[in-house]
């Protein structure tokens, strides 16, 4: 194999364009605006970094299709899709950006906002082990610190130690799972791998691998029995980290689970019944997803938090998630594109409410919200329609992901199939979440607003990056084929 | 007959226009709702001349919507539908009209409002099973919101439970659906795909998902022990929210059983239908029997609907031509009919008394005090009995007749609660309107000041026109019952209704 640097080079331009976008948001900062105000030096560096990213974002578009670098990345439509879809999730996170956590250190804000960025992005297309580990520790460790970066707040930091903790065990099992499928294959390069376990079946040390590599992945994207981190992180961690953690850290980490899985150790996946016992991933993740959704909505139903809320309601979503992981052996990774982007667009957005209300007072319980619809009807709006989406609610976006993922499960093993009855439960859980996500819709549509509370001032990005959430998610809600019919 | 779409997209911008309207005045808001649900009921009327009757749907529009999946965007009617579309058009414009007197954020009550009835017209349009189920879903959420918001009497519980309970019963559809759709192979959603693939299934397949399909829309049309969510989601609604609750809502739900789940699969149906008959005869009796206990005027009509649309579940069960015939007849009958005891016990009388309970109102002897509210219940009632003249009349009696053909046991215990329903509604009639000789004795009203010398404000042209308008309906369908029964039955002959309507009677 002879090295091909100049293709490389060329397929990483989004990720350094990223990382000198960081460094340029640094430099510009430390030098020419060193004296300026807060506020001026945190619209420069957000300007910086959304230019950083649409540069990034048309290069991904550009970028040719196929292997990079002998098979080390693999730039297939699922990357691209993800990688525009981290890009456009990290611009709406920069859109919800108002008010920088730590005041003086905007700039470092955004330069890890990007940097977490460009691992994801990496994360995407990914194909080498070892270079998913690189992805993901540097996606993982700006996460730790966007999580903690409001030293204000002693929630924060609690967020910022939680998540790291967690995720450093994580990335323990990951690394010992890696080495465990090294050793039985002899390789780091998926295609390889899955030769070999075709070639050689399945052997202990395979499976203890693999499950090492599920509890990993089962920590990344918040599945129970997994999930402990999520509803403090989420509560604690400044708006727009928690929405990135949500949103775009979701979907390239799906993207890499669903790659990892299928394409890697589709021949480990045992049989896709619940009647034929064999050794395989696949009854392991359904258990994964069935937990999550279970746990998650029940757990959902108890919050009086918003932020706990949307955690839980996370952890519910990832069991979805993971069903459409399961489905994606089948149907493909439409599906389970479509659900996590358009999730994530949701998310985003009702971080985005989160941090506008946080600004202008409390938004703790869910009764915090009570009066939206008077104190601002922009932000009840679009709430109402990023909460029915998070609910399946048509002809919003995220009736289709869960029509599309579950009909996707269905077809993949039949209603006796672990996946099919796994949808089915998913179907019946949907009215459970309903009831909690009513809720929150009910404090800010029907209650009338506290006494003393102010009409909120929405800024003109934030309100631009709302309604770009909004209207996406009700065109792709119209018109879903735009995206299911890329795979 | 092309235009009939631009029922679901006026509306839906209505819907828009009140909301931008409302900020500047509630009069604003009131009229463009109010035209655009006339209007959009004048397009249903328009296309009704136009129409020819026939066997199947006649196609508005047929476009692929999400191609990978073979769902279509499906628009189409034949005389079902077009029936429950007049009936759409004219529950709106009435449900408009009275809530006229909606002073708190009326641009967004008319919103929630026209987006209900846009989803209710795409229901009634749709030839795709998933695109109606889109469209029912759109109708699910507004009611909350109406009934949360604006509505009285424990609204709060009210409305959760009548979402959680439609929503619950989406569910089971969508499941069902998904199910019929990955297990057996469809290439798509469309009615005849969906039945051609059920008929892959195994016989305990079939039999499962006719049961979720089925009473996934059974529970929105209120079939017994499944009903709970009506009365107290009436009660709980703004007037005009409870006409089209009562009035159209309810009449997705039968659509969906007669239009879904009916033709999905014969065994399946087999396997069900006296179940579902004794259901429906169950419930007849028992809302009836509840409704003549019942101490609350809205309570009573919120069960007499529940009983009313117990007729509507028998005729389908009985699946023969004639009772389903007579079953759609008594939705379009009862949508009227429920609108009309409605919009007098929530608009006319409890806004102006703020009382509902039969003993308050006896001392009040509205009769003097609202003649024209007066009038109009009792001719509501009346019709709601069945009495010839009336849309009521025709409907039952048809659907008796089918049934006793189907199971004349069945036909029996409802002949029973059509008795039940003569005597609670005279029950309401009484109490309600005109009071007892003795509780209106000096000395009682004495005993209750505020009752005496009770000055009422007149009834307004809003709720005159509206009252006139159904009752105008209820007593022409009355005496031309084939006006209706010309575009129904011709539908019935659909070869998609062939193996159930023919094969059904045990």
């Amino acid at each position: 194999m002879t090295p091909d640097y100049a293709g490389l080079f060329s397929a990483l331009l989004p990720e350094a364009s990223l990382v000198l976008g960081a460094l340029l948001v640094l430099g510009l900062d430390l030098t020419l605006y060193r004296r300026h105000s807060p506020a001026e030096r945190l619209s420069l560096a957000l300007w910086v970094g959304m230019l950083a990213l649409v540069t990034a974002g048309f290069q991904i578009w550009r970028a040719e299709p196929g292997p990079v670098f002998g098979g080390e990345l693999m730039l297939d439509h699922l990357a691209t899709a993800t990688r525009l879809g981290v890009v456009a999730l990290t611009l709406l996170t920069f859109g919800i950006t108002q008010d920088s956590p730590a005041p003086r250190q905007s700039a470092e804000y955004v330069a890890i906002l990007l940097l977490a960025a460009s691992g994801l992005l990496l994360m995407a297309a990914a194909q080498q082990l070892l270079l998913v580990f690189l992805a993901l520790e540097l996606a993982s460790l700006s996460l730790y610190v966007l999580a903690g970066f409001d030293r204000t707040r002693p929630e924060s930091a609690e967020a910022g130690l939680k998540y790291f903790l967690f995720g450093g065990m994580a990335a323990a099992f990951l690394l010992f799972g890696f080495s465990l499928v090294y050793g039985a294959t002899g390789s780091v390069e998926l295609p390889e791998i899955a030769r070999q376990i075709a070639a050689q079946g399945s052997n202990p040390l395979l499976v203890v691998g693999l499950m090492m590599i599920l509890v990993a992945f089962g920590f990344k994207v918040a599945a129970a029995p997994f999930h402990l981190w999520a509803p403090d992180v989420y509560q604690g961690a400044p708006a727009p980290s928690a929405a990135l953690i949500a949103s775009a850290s979701k979907l390239a980490g799906f993207t890499l689970f669903v790659r990892l899985l299928w394409p890697g150790f589709s021949p480990a996946a045992g049989s896709v019944t619940w009647l034929n016992h064999g050794p395989g991933w696949f009854r392991a993740v359904a258990v994964l997803a069935g937990a999550s959704l279970v746990l998650g909505n029940v757990a959902a139903l108890a919050q009086t938090s918003l932020r706990r809320l949307l955690a839980y309601s996370a952890i519910a979503h990832a069991g979805a998630l993971l069903l459409g992981v399961l489905a994606a052996g089948r149907a493909g990774p439409g599906p389970l594109f479509y659900y996590a982007f358009t999730y994530g667009l949701a998310t985003v957005g009702a971080f985005g409410v989160i941090a506008v209300m946080e600004t202008a007072g409390r938004c703790e319980r869910i009764t915090d919200l009570a009066g939206l619809h008077r104190r601002s009807p922009l932000l009840a709006g679009c709430l109402a329609v990023f909460i029915l989406s998070l609910a399946g609610i048509p002809p919003l976006a995220g009736f289709f992901g869960k029509f599309a993922v579950f009909s996707a499960a269905l077809q993949a093993g039949g209603i006796r199939g672990p996946a099919g009855g796994l949808a089915v439960l998913a179907i019946a859980l949907s009215a459970v979440a309903l009831y909690y996500y009513l809720i929150v819709l009910k404090q800010a549509l029907v209650a009338g607003p506290a006494a003393g509370a102010r009409p909120i001032r929405v800024p003109r990005v934030t309100t631009l990056a709302l309604l770009t959430a909004a209207g996406l998610i009700v065109w792709f809600g119209v018109n879903p084929s735009a995206l299911l019919s890329l795979f | 007959m092309r235009f009939l779409p631009w029922t679901i997209y006026l509306t839906l911008a209505g819907a828009l226009l009140a909301l931008a309207g409302g900020r500047r005045s509630a009069g604003t808001a009131r009229w463009i709702a109010l035209l655009t649900a006339a209007g959009t009921w004048i397009l249903t009327l328009a296309a009704a001349t136009r129409f020819v009757p026939g066997p199947g749907l006649q196609t508005l529009v047929d476009l692929p919507w999400i191609p990978t999946m073979g769902v279509r965007y499906h628009l189409a009617v034949d005389g079902i539908s077009l029936t429950l579309l007049v009936l759409t058009g004219l529950a709106a414009t009435a449900g408009v009209l009275f809530s006229w007197n909606v002073e708190e954020r009326t641009g967004e009550f008319f919103a929630f409002f026209l987006t209900l009835v846009a989803g209710v017209y795409g229901v009634f349009l749709s030839a795709d099973a998933l695109l109606f189920f889109v469209f029912y879903e759109i109708a699910i959420v507004p009611k909350y919101f109406l009934i949360a918001a604006w509505g009285s009497t424990n609204r709060e519980y009210g409305a959760m439970k009548l979402a959680l309970y439609s929503f619950a019963g989406s569910a089971m559809v969508l499941a069902g659906l998904l199910w019929v759709y990955s297990s057996g192979g469809a290439h798509g959603f469309s009615f005849g795909e969906l039945t051609h693939a059920a008929a892959n299934l195994s016989r305990p397949g079939q039999i499962v998902v006719f049961a979720l399909v089925f009473f996934g829309f059974a529970t929105l049309a209120g079939l017994f022990p499944l009903h709970t969510w009506a009365p107290t989601g009436h009660v709980a609604a703004p007037t005009g929210a409870s006409m089209l609750l009562a009035g159209v809502v309810m009449k997705l739900g039968a659509y969906g059983c007669l239009r879904v789940a009916l033709p999905l699969t014969p065994l399946g149906f087999a396997y069900w239908q006296t179940p579902i008959a004794w259901l429906a005869v169950t419930g007849i009796v028992y809302a009836g029997l509840v409704a003549l206990m019942e101490q609350d005027l809205k309570f009573v009509i919120g069960y007499s609907s529940v009983s009313h649309m117990g007729f509507v579940m028998l005729g389908l069960a009985a699946a023969n031509p004639r009772a389903v015939s007579g079953a759609v007849l008594q939705m379009f009958s009862h949508g009227v009919i429920a609108g009309l005891l409605f919009a007098v016990v929530g608009r006319m009388v409890y806004d102006r008394t703020h009382t509902r309970r039969l003993g308050d109102l006896r001392r009040m002897q509205l009769y003097r005090l609202l003649p024209f509210a007066t009038t109009v219940f009792v001719v509501a009632g009346v019709a709601s009995m069945g009495l010839p003249g009336f849309s009521g009349f025709p409907a039952e009696l048809t659907i008796l007749i089918g049934t006793w053909a189907a199971g004349p046991r069945w036909a029996a215990v409802a002949a029973v609660g059509v008795l039940v329903a003569a005597a609670f509604t005279l029950r309401a009639i009484q109490l309600g309107f005109f009071g007892s000789a003795d509780q209106a004795a000096p000395a009682d009203s004495a005993g209750h000041p505020d009752h005496a010398g009770l000055h009422l404000s007149a009834i307004t042209w809003p709720e005159k026109v509206g009252a006139l308008l159904l009752i105008g309906t209820t007593v022409l369908i009355g005496l031309k019952p084939d006006l209706l029964l010309d575009w129904i039955n011709p539908a019935l002959q659909s070869p998609l209704w062939h193996a159930v309507l023919n094969g059904g009677a045990p």
